[in-house]
């Protein structure tokens, strides 16, 4: 988490999820958000739930920002082994 | 004892200063929300402990704030905005249009009397309100589905609602003023809307008497006096005496009438505050001096107040929201600068001294008067 969301939702740079279903964008920020409401509006829209432009998502060394947000995770991340990155993009000068 | 509590949005967090009615000697605790934008911090007239915050970030979008305890600890509150219906489109730079997007609360206005009840205005321009502190917000669409909104056009900084106002004695009737939209007058509590702009000349419109479509930057009222508003507009200063039905100008003998903030002495409805900027291309003050201009006339008739501010080498602009006035007698003047300092007058401007010298660029200031 990147750390003005850290400080907006009162939380560490990691949160678990238990995430019920198949592991995906939608289902694991569907649950951080539900569990930590501050969350919401600031990595996705309210209704359209896309993607802000300047948050990107990553994880096992992959850049996952632009695939659909119902795709599935990968494995290590549904397992809890990696972690699912959210960042905010190095932009701003 | 009274006290003064100034709230101040920067671009990089929020800041409460606070002192005795002295005015002399202050803390200053912050920053809250460090690293994010806060346009706007205001209190509840009607209960000083409850206050809000818009805090915004180009990667993370809009969170409204709230405290229930004047500021020593905050909450998350709502930040969904959704305009109501289908938005459709107003008028882009290039003339094409554009559909109606938001982008962020510029101006939070709490209700007088109900601390639950608070007014947010938005880019894209529109207005919220929320009835449960905060929580929930609904558009008051009235505003954007009047019939001038397809011809609004952005100003620089965008098609903003930055002014809120709302009538003391009749609270049915409001006024807000966009960016570059103008003033519009509403009498029956935001659910209709007529523009407010008779009088106004903007050299850079082709239609002299041009119904909407002015850059109108801060308007301001006394609350004794509510036919009576003062506005600085991108260039001029100007006044209505009858609720905006028609707007003079009262420039007078100010060096430069472009500016953003304007604002009245709270003992005195014909005492009014500016800060002149050089030029819409020059936003900083002329002549490297740092002056706010005193009309104690009702305008037209302006005097520069220096005593305690910087006279030479000064480059600092003060953006729209940054002045601020309280209840005190003499009454106190406040205004932050884009250069990170918080100015405070306990004297109705006659002198002033940094409350704090080196915050972040100010974004707003605003003052609570508080017993």
């Amino acid at each position: 988490m990147p750390t003005n969301l850290q400080i907006l939702a009162g939380v560490g740079r990691v949160v678990h999820l238990e995430v019920s279903g198949q592991a995906t964008q939608r289902s694991v920020l569907d649950a951080l958000e539900a569990s930590h409401p501050a969350l919401l509006g600031t990595m996705r829209d309210h209704v359209s739930k896309k993607r802000r432009p300047m948050i990107r998502f990553f994880a096992c060394e992959e850049d996952l920002s632009d695939e659909s947000p119902d795709a599935p995770l990968p494995e290590e991340v549904a397992s809890g082994k990696e972690p699912f990155l959210i960042l905010g993009a190095i932009a701003g000068g | 004892m009274s006290s003064v509590r100034v709230l101040v949005g920067t671009r990089k967090g929020a800041f409460v200063l606070t002192s005795d009615a002295g005015r002399k000697r202050w803390e200053v605790e912050g920053p809250h929300f460090a690293g994010w934008e806060i346009y706007h911090v205001k209190g509840s007239p009607a209960d000083p402990d409850r206050l809000y915050a818009s805090q915004s970030s180009g990667w993370f979008g809009q969170v409204l704030q709230r405290s229930n305890d004047g500021g020593k600890t905050w909450g998350a509150a709502g930040n969904q905005f959704i305009y109501d219906g289908t938005p459709g489109t107003h008028r882009w730079y290039d003339g094409s249009p554009h559909p109606w997007e938001f982008k962020r609360v510029w101006h939070l206005e709490p209700s007088l009397k109900d601390p639950e009840m608070i007014y947010a205005g938005v880019e894209d321009a529109a207005l919220f309100a929320s009835n449960d502190g905060g929580q929930t917000w609904s558009e008051l669409s009235g505003l954007r589905t009047q019939k001038t909104a397809p011809d609004w056009t952005p100003g620089a900084g965008g098609l903003c609602l930055h002014s809120i106002v709302i009538d003391p004695l009749q609270p049915d009737r409001m006024f807000i003023a966009i960016s570059s939209a103008g003033v519009f007058r509403s009498d029956d509590a935001g659910r209709s809307w007529r523009p407010a702009n008779r009088g106004l000349r903007s050299n850079t419109i082709p239609d002299p008497d041009a119904e909407v479509g002015h850059c109108v930057h801060r308007i301001a009222m006394h609350p004794s006096r509510p036919n009576v508003l003062f506005m600085q507009k991108h260039w001029d200063v100007m006044r209505t005496d009858d609720g905006g039905d028609n707007w003079r100008e009262i420039s007078g003998n100010l060096p430069t009438d472009f500016g953003f903030v304007i604002d009245v002495n709270a003992n005195d409805p014909e005492t009014i505050y500016v800060v002149p900027i050089t030029s819409d291309s020059h936003h900083f003050v002329p002549d490297g001096k740092l002056r706010v201009y005193r009309s104690r006339t009702g305008g037209d008739e302006w005097e520069a107040l220096t005593k305690g501010l910087p006279q030479k080498d000064c480059y600092v602009n003060v953006l729209r929201d940054a002045m601020a006035v309280d209840s005190l007698d003499p009454c106190g003047v406040y205004f932050g600068t884009s250069g990170g300092q918080v100015y405070a007058s306990p004297d109705g401007g006659d002198s002033w001294a940094p409350i704090v010298r080196d915050l972040p660029g100010v974004l707003s200031v605003e003052v609570q008067t508080l017993s």
